[in-house]
């Protein structure tokens, strides 16, 4: 089977003693939570911290506190079954509830975490391999080597944010906390995000994720659509995130955030500008549907051909709409 | 015979499965479970390019880490072996050339798991690479550098020409004439257990080797060859149950013989659990295979001609290819009569891991070809598809153009049963756009003709024990991959014996301890063995009914045997306990043993190659899909699948349609999504060897599926039952295929059918997506073989053939 290498594990009681240890421990620690996302990348040495601060004890991250009217905060340490089968979450924002309930499968969601999977490594298939494979393609720039196998040419990686969490949050606008030793600080979750598949977080890596914090809910709709190739398991390999604002029937403002197509969550500008001040009919949904397919840049390193997924931005974006008209 | 009997208490009846508890509590041993005291644990170091000269090893560093009892290369096994006897080409670490990437070079024995990874890096391996062949079209273009020095021709392996007829004078016969090309992709077989074995050479010189192989005497065979001078009688094979096996463990493997060399060296027993990917690299799965198929029919559907060409890729090694590409030229004849045939098959190798027997070996890819013509064909001349093939079945008791003797064969019915219960004929170009049905069929061996290798003996042999107690024991060389072999000896023998199958101990897939079964592969088992079963049981049951007659003072002919009662069947008061009636036979005859074996009738084909698809029953399934398919997006959703499999007669009904509900999964899955697909620019790379990205489906995207049974016994088979593991696969590909074209009317004549391939297809003028060129082969000179109506013998008129020789899975019976 496969093995994890050697590391030290520490446990964390609160949060302030977890960033103490990150930073005593530097560059070489991870905080881990669940585990499903780091343990497997260990094995297969895309990981390698020599310590590992553990989570799972620290009680007040995994709280989910106040109302969707005023602002729900769901705790960094909350489990993805957690959310998606929480009262107020299933309420106030279905389509976050939707998007979490739709991540792996039912037991890997019992063990992650709502921080964990906003976190989520950038995915590649020249990357999410073992050791061995990657040592058959001279590694990647990612991990070990100086090539982007899906892009040679190119001075940068292409791995692809694979969070289903993220368009969602994205797209509502949420917040996040992120804590250090020298104390909390509080972005938009869309600044958590660079867009390069090695340096895709803008979080330093002594900062703890503690808390996300949902916008009040007040008159806007989101949705959330997945393309994968199978209804459990599967990463999304493109997926959207839309809200919308009405004033009656026109769109007052909006926002259309694609998934799983670049290293990070791409905001379809166009898309929603083409939207604010029409109706919601089936002729202004399609001109934004259609214009969704230039800012999708997905590549070959992922499921499913990249042109098709592509080609589906435009059918995912309409889908999302409808499910708002 | 048992055949004619027709009160069961025990066949057809849905028992529990013998090994049902342990399993389902997990007592079951799997090999991986099994651990001995000092046990060391191997790692293999696999090649990371793939093709090259290895220039230089060194294992120095690696020898010295710690934990680490011993390093082997090479040179350490130089004796080649293959499973069939024309592919020795095999090493269990490669001796100086790597084939693929994957492909063993170096072992590691360690204390621990962790201790045999750490040393794998410290292996310094130097490479000279060779060029890379990563297709069928590359190594038809490459004859050298040569990945093997032997085959057919350059980097061709194997070369098949077969010719039943004037094909060219049925094709001028014919109203009209079809020429398609079809492409089926590759996959694997995706057991859930991951291969391991452990080996242990004890103080006397003598291994024993547990593994989680389907064939424990073609490894004892393979073990016995590599490890000379070590003798075949000092090494016994126990096939622990299976995890799964679908062809996948039906090879002798690297790992196995590494770890008997490694505990023969060390005195210590030896560990491998392969990895996810290193199963990937096993492989041996389903051959990607590019097809024409030219079929000539007449007016009212009768086909006056086919020409059937395949071209193989193969992988690196030769595994079961010369048998896989004989296969996909075999069993096109045994449902629809075709007058005159013709079949070229061509198998490539490549730099890729090693293709083989997967479900179906060698016949779901040509199977899909022509199920799916037939729907073309039906459209082409205005005819239901149903009608179409229902009017040209191939009758039963008969032989086809190549000489295969059908036998029972309840197509028909299967046809009649799915078309009715699923409304085929109110739904087909009936239902709204985006929604369809379709139909196809499938037929398959219940065990081929002839073993592996060439010999004269029983294909299967089944010892009974009959104990005072009134147990009883039967031993057979049988493995328990998860089909239910073990419970079908039971049933078997509870039958005949009149005891319950609960009171019959079964101790299988042991060389030491029990006679040889050459195997769960071929969808043989039940037949083979329950023939030899019944042989043994009847057998015992003669002695026994002497021993109970004597003491009732009654002729044998009045004992009947049942409710573990041994008794007057004129008077039923009259009796006693089965272990009374041990008892009494004991004490006539001695201690009550008994043998059983099974040889299959020889087959009436005697031309070269006549070896691959004879049988002594073949299987005949039949099923509708219903299907939505998504214009937009391509995607498919299979909603419901009705099948009707003839099973000749069920031994457990619940065991049957286990294996076809099986088989429709996993037809569903190659059909739709499953692929072996490699990154031909990147080294050729597996291009994604983890269950997560090797798309299979999930309990989501299975169907729905209503199973119907059709019971017509076999005379061949035992009580009449012939095979299910494998056929029922068969038909899966080719409706989903014809089902999306009723849907949106494309056609996709590519497996899987993705949903990008559906919108190809969409927007392509000839709505079709698919293969549209093949690779230029010089065939042989053919074997031209008259078919039986032409005044045939069976035997070659020209061509090669003419002189019957041995080739492995191809050998010719006399």
């Amino acid at each position: 089977m496969m093995r994890l290498p050697k590391f030290t594990y520490v446990r964390a009681k609160s949060v302030r003693e977890a960033v103490r240890v990150m930073a005593d421990a530097g560059p070489d620690a991870s905080f881990v939570a669940g585990g499903t996302d780091l343990y497997p990348n260990m094995k297969r040495r895309q990981q390698t911290p020599k310590t590992v601060i553990g989570l799972s004890g620290v009680r007040e991250l995994r709280r989910i506190a106040g109302k969707p009217e005023t602002g729900l905060v769901i705790g960094a340490g909350a489990t993805l079954t957690e959310v998606c089968e929480h009262s107020k979450v299933r309420k106030g924002h279905p389509a976050l509830a939707k998007a979490v309930s739709l991540i792996s499968t039912p037991i890997l969601r019992n063990m992650g975490t709502i921080g964990g999977n906003v976190l989520l490594d950038t995915r590649c298939n020249y990357y999410d391999q073992n050791y061995e494979w990657r040592k058959g393609i001279h590694f990647c720039m990612k991990k070990d080597g100086d090539v982007c196998w899906v892009a040679p040419s190119s001075s940068r990686c292409w791995a692809v944010q694979s969070s289903d969490a993220v368009p969602v949050l994205c797209a509502i606008g949420a917040r996040v906390a992120l804590a250090s030793q020298s104390g909390e600080r509080e972005i938009a979750a869309v600044d958590l995000f660079r867009d390069d598949g090695i340096d895709y977080l803008t979080k330093r890596p002594d900062e703890l994720l503690t808390e996300i914090r949902l916008p009040a809910t007040n008159g806007w709709r989101a949705t959330y659509w997945k393309l994968r190739r199978r209804g459990s398991f599967d990463f999304p390999v493109l997926s959207v995130a839309a809200r919308l604002w009405f004033d009656g029937a026109t769109v007052k403002d909006a926002k259309i955030i694609l998934g799983a197509v670049g290293s990070s969550p791409l905001d379809a500008h166009e898309s929603a500008r083409l939207l604010i001040g029409k109706p919601l009919t089936e002729d202004t949904i399609r001109a934004a549907a259609d214009a969704a397919y230039k800012p999708a840049k997905p590549l070959d390193n992922t499921d499913f051909a990249y042109a098709f997924r592509k080609e589906m931005a435009k059918q995912y974006v309409a889908r999302a709409l409808r499910d708002l008209a | 015979m048992a055949a004619e009997r027709r009160e069961f208490k025990v066949i057809g009846k849905p028992h529990r499965r013998i090994d049902g508890v342990a399993k389902v509590t997990g007592a079951t041993k799997f090999a991986d479970d099994l651990a001995l005291p000092g046990m060391l644990y191997c790692k293999l170091v696999r090649s990371t390019v793939p093709h090259a000269r290895i220039t230089r090893i060194d294992v120095t560093r690696a020898l010295a880490a710690p934990g680490v009892k011993a390093v082997l290369t090479g040179k350490d096994l130089p004796i080649p072996f293959g499973i069939l006897p024309v592919s020795q080409d095999e090493h269990a670490l490669c001796l100086d050339v790597v084939r693929f990437i994957g492909d063993p070079v170096v072992a590691i024995a360690a204390t621990s798991e962790d201790a045999a990874f750490d040393a794998m890096d410290l292996v310094e391996i130097d490479y000279e690479p060779l060029p890379q062949i990563p297709d069928v079209d590359t190594a038809a273009r490459t004859p050298e550098p040569r990945i093997h020095d032997y085959g057919d021709e350059g980097n061709i392996h194997k070369k098949v020409s077969l010719v039943f007829g004037d094909v060219d004078e049925g094709f001028r016969e014919a109203d009209t004439v079809r020429d398609d090309l079809f492409f089926y992709e590759g996959n694997t077989h995706l057991p859930m257990e991951q291969h391991a074995a452990l080996a242990q050479f004890d103080g006397d010189g003598k291994l024993v080797i547990w593994s989680s192989t389907q064939t424990p005497h073609y490894l004892h065979r393979a073990l016995a060859k590599v490890l000379a001078p070590l003798a075949a009688s000092h090494i016994r094979v126990i096939a622990t149950p299976n995890g799964g096996g679908f062809g996948g463990k039906s090879d002798p493997f690297n790992h196995e013989i590494v770890v008997c060399k490694l505990a023969m060296l060390t005195g210590k027993p030896v560990k491998v659990s392969l990895t996810r990917e290193e199963v990937f690299y096993c492989h041996r799965g389903r051959h990607p295979v590019l097809m024409r198929i030219k079929t000539g029919v007449k007016k009212d559907g009768s086909i006056t001609a086919m020409h059937f060409q395949s071209w193989l890729d193969g992988g690196a090694y030769g595994s079961y290819g010369v048998a896989s590409t004989y296969y996909t030229g075999a069993l096109q004849t045994v449902t629809y009569p075709v007058k005159r045939y013709r079949f070229d098959g061509a198998r490539f190798f490549t730099n890729k891991p090693p293709c083989g027997p997967k479900r179906g070996h060698g016949t779901p890819q040509p199977r899909y070809a022509l199920e799916v013509q037939m729907d073309k064909i039906a459209e082409d001349l205005g005819t239901n598809p149903a009608d179409l093939r229902l009017r040209h079945l191939v009758p039963a008791n008969s032989v086809t153009a190549n000489w295969l003797r059908v036998g029972s064969m309840g197509l028909g019915r299967c046809i009649e049963t799915v078309v009715a219960a699923s409304g085929f004929r109110e739904k087909w170009h009936k239902l709204p756009e985006g929604r369809g049905v379709g139909l196809a069929c499938g037929s398959y061996i219940s065990g081929a003709g002839l073993p592996i290798y060439w010999n004269a003996m029983p294909h299967s042999g089944v010892q009974l024990k009959c104990d005072r107690g009134g147990g009883v024991t039967v031993f057979c060389g049988s493995t328990e991959i998860g089909q239910g072999s073990d419970s079908v000896l039971a049933y078997v023998v509870a039958e005949l014996l009149g005891i319950d199958p609960f009171d019959i101990r079964v101790v299988t897939a042991d060389t030491d301890l029990t006679p040889v079964d050459l195997g769960s592969y071929s969808s043989r088992v039940t037949l083979m063995t329950g023939n030899a079963a019944i042989q043994a049981a009847e057998r015992a049951r003669e002695l026994l009914a002497k021993g109970a007659a004597a003491k009732l003072a009654i002729p044998e002919s009045r004992v009947g045997f049942a409710n573990r009662r041994v008794f007057d069947v004129e008077d039923p008061s009259k009796g006693m306990t089965f272990a009374e009636a041990v008892v009494a036979a004991e004490s006539q005859f001695g201690t009550i043993g008994t043998v059983g074996s099974y040889v299959p009738p020889p087959s009436p084909g005697k031309y070269r190659g006549a070896g691959v698809g004879p049988s002594p029953a073949y299987s005949y399934t039949a099923a509708v899909c219903e299907v939505e398919v998504d214009k937009d997006t391509g995607i498919i959703v299979v909603k419901k699948t009705w099948i009707a499999h003839d099973i000749g007669r069920s031994i457990n009904p619940v065991l049957v349609e286990g294996q076809v509900e099986g088989s429709v999964y996993m037809g569903l899955g190659e059909a739709l999504m499953e692929e072996m697909i490699y990154r031909g620019n990147r080294n050729v790379v597996h291009k994604f060897p983890s269950l997560l990205e090797y798309k299979s489906p999930t309990t989501l995207e299975m169907c729905d599926v209503e199973t119907h049974l059709i019971e017509d016994p076999d005379p061949n088979g035992p009580f009449g039952a012939k095979e299910v593991g494998q056929g029922p696969l068969l038909p899966m590909p080719p409706a989903i295929a014809n089902a999306v074209y009723d849907a949106v009317r494309v056609r996709v004549d590519e497996i899987p059918i993705t949903p990008d391939k559906v919108l190809k297809a969409l927007r392509a003028k000839d709505r079709r997506y698919g293969p549209t060129k093949t690779p230029t082969v010089t065939w042989p000179e053919p074997i031209v073989v008259p078919p039986p109506w032409e005044g045939g013998t069976g035997k070659a008129v020209s061509g090669e053939g003419a002189k019957p020789i041995v080739i492995g899975a191809g050998g010719v019976r006399k």
